[in-house]
């Protein structure tokens, strides 16, 4: 473990983001001038965050999050990492920061010719923990991550998903305060996919460790992030938390991601039909069956594109338009009642 | 020439041959395989970049590895006297086996090095590793079986350039095959000495295969 901060300045570094981005810049140098891979990004990061960065490929968002612990070195711009500039430190202090935001690949990035217990005890032993007490904490690692029956196998013996809660066993040696995740279930099996978010989620709650994750599938940021960044070519599109950004998304990047195609918005029905609007708020019930008994109006679903989001219900629903004029009024009357927006759309 | 002529003379250029190659094999990749190294870590976008160092080794080694072997004997010969005292005979020969074969060797390894993925490498930069860990931790041990593979290449080229230390009054198989076999037409002498040299390249070979592969996990 790496010697905390004195007491003296704990208060001062309380009230401070525990990874602060100020106007971070990286161009990569190319024939015909200057590639820009990240533009004017800021953002901070709180401690407790499991704070999301989304992008489509070459969006920048591998660079940027490499850029936090510096395995690539920003062209301009601040990083502040509990209010220390990493891009000012020597190469002992950054090595000691480093062991406090530990990472995992989307490759994973094992040491091939190691077990898997040689690989969890790798940053202990280089932190020069002493041996016995080294292979205890490699166990108690790798039961946290349910993989004790492999300690002595090699990673190419293990699957995907086996090799990933390595990596985060391996990552979780060093005590870190912070996790980066690059990618970090991107060659995982939709299945693994959820077993690894639910352990990322697991640690964070249970260890307070600050997540940072990048990702290119909405489904990851939808199921753990509690904030989101959306980057667009370099640039930050929007950010803030994931329900706000979800909810009332601005740009074009983030539509894009969000699934929101331009079609669909203007999604018109080929009958009569009401328009519920779920904007989270409301929908924690069996929301349909409730209108029904209580309007005492069946209700014919036409389409429907709901997103669970933290157990808070997003999107639409398109329901026929009742023909008689009296149970017309009675619905909508039930629905506003319940605190949903409704409106009454027709085809073209 | 009976066998029990011809026994002792295979025995004793046999050892001698392997006394060159051992010796010669040890000194090069005492000095090879640290130039391989840093050849590697000074690379742009490694862990010690360092461009105009990396450049100026390489050619420095191209150079020394553009030079045969029997040309390489000739001109040492002043330098193989003042280091080794005399520039003939089994034992000063070693002296220009290693500075033909360490730029060789500094190549080979910079070759197995090569292939460790870089993203182990940052992996270990991401928990705070300093340099030498990453080295001695992760790139040297990653890279095991392609070194030990790389070796037994090294050293059935070495055996190989001992054959030619012959012209500098070097002993072994190689020179009882040239000298007392080609050169006073005792054609038994050559081709039994040369299919030990043959046998000792297979060896070696089997060997090095067997190790490699009984070493590496990477593939199973």
């Amino acid at each position: 473990m790496e010697p905390r901060e004195p007491v003296g300045s704990l208060s001062q570094e309380a009230s401070r983001p525990q990874i602060e981005i100020r106007n971070l810049r990286k161009v990569y140098p190319i024939p015909e001038g200057e590639l820009v891979a990240l533009d004017s990004i800021s953002l901070t990061v709180d401690k407790g965050d499991i704070y999301g960065i989304i992008g489509m490929s070459g969006a920048g968002k591998s660079t940027l999050i490499r850029c936090l612990n510096r395995l690539d070195n920003p062209s301009d711009g601040e990083i502040f990492i509990d209010g220390h500039n990493i891009l000012a430190m020597s190469q002992p202090e950054l090595r000691a920061t480093r062991r406090r935001m530990a990472m995992i690949f989307q490759q994973f990035n094992l040491l091939m010719q190691k077990t898997v217990a040689k690989n969890v005890r790798y940053p202990l032993e280089i932190a020069g923990m002493p041996k016995k007490q080294a292979n205890e904490r490699v166990m108690e690692l790798l039961r946290l991550v349910g993989l004790e029956q492999k300690a002595a196998a090699y990673p190419s013996q293990l699957s995907g998903g086996q090799k990933q809660r390595v990596a985060i066993a391996r990552a979780l040696a060093s005590d870190p305060e912070m996790l980066l995740c690059d990618e970090a279930t991107s060659a995982l099996d939709p299945m693994t996919t959820q077993s690894i978010l639910a352990l990322l989620q697991e640690i964070n709650r249970n260890m307070g460790i600050t997540v940072v994750l990048i990702t290119h599938e909405m489904a990851v940021i939808r199921q753990i992030c509690n904030k989101v960044a959306i980057l667009d070519g370099g640039k930050l599109a929007e950010k803030g938390t994931v329900d706000e950004v979800f909810r009332h998304t601005k740009s074009a990047a983030g539509k894009r991601l969000f699934g929101v195609l331009p079609e669909q918005e203007e999604n018109l029905p080929t009958e009569p039909a009401l328009r519920i609007v779920f904007d989270g708020e409301s929908a924690e019930r069996p929301i349909i069956s409730r209108v029904v008994r209580e309007s005492g109006v069946d209700v014919n679903i036409l389409s429907a594109n709901i997103h669970q989001l933290n157990h808070k219900a997003y999107g639409q629903m398109l329901v026929a338009l009742p023909q008689n004029l009296e149970a017309r009024k009675r619905l909508t009357d039930t629905l506003t009642q319940i605190g949903l927006t409704v409106e009454e759309v027709y085809p073209q | 020439m009976t066998w029990s002529q011809l026994g002792p003379l295979l025995w004793e250029a046999t050892v001698e041959t392997v006394y060159m190659t051992v010796w010669a094999s040890l000194i090069s990749y005492l000095i090879g395989l640290p130039l391989g190294v840093l050849l590697v870590v000074t690379r742009k976008g490694h862990i010690m970049p360092h461009p105009t160092f990396s450049t100026v080794l390489g050619i420095v080694i191209n150079f020394l590895r553009s030079i045969p072997f029997i040309i390489m004997l000739a001109l040492l010969f002043p330098v193989t006297r003042a280091v080794m005292g005399t520039a003939i005979g089994t034992t000063s020969v070693i002296f220009p086996l290693v500075i033909s074969a360490f730029p060789y060797i500094a190549r080979m390894v910079e070759s197995s090095l090569e292939e460790v993925d870089h993203g182990i490498i940052e992996a270990a930069q991401s928990m705070g590793s300093t340099h030498a860990q990453i080295i001695f931790k992760v790139l040297l041990p990653e890279a095991v079986p392609s070194l030990i593979n790389g070796a037994a290449i090294s050293v059935t080229t070495i055996l190989a350039y001992t054959a030619l230390a012959s012209a500098a009054g070097g002993g072994g198989l190689g020179a009882l095959a040239i000298i007392k076999g080609l050169n006073i037409r005792k054609f038994d002498v050559m081709y039994s000495a040369s299919l030990l040299l043959v046998a000792l390249v297979q060896i070696i070979t089997v060997f090095g295969t067997r190790l490699t592969r009984g070493l590496d996990h990477k593939r199973r």
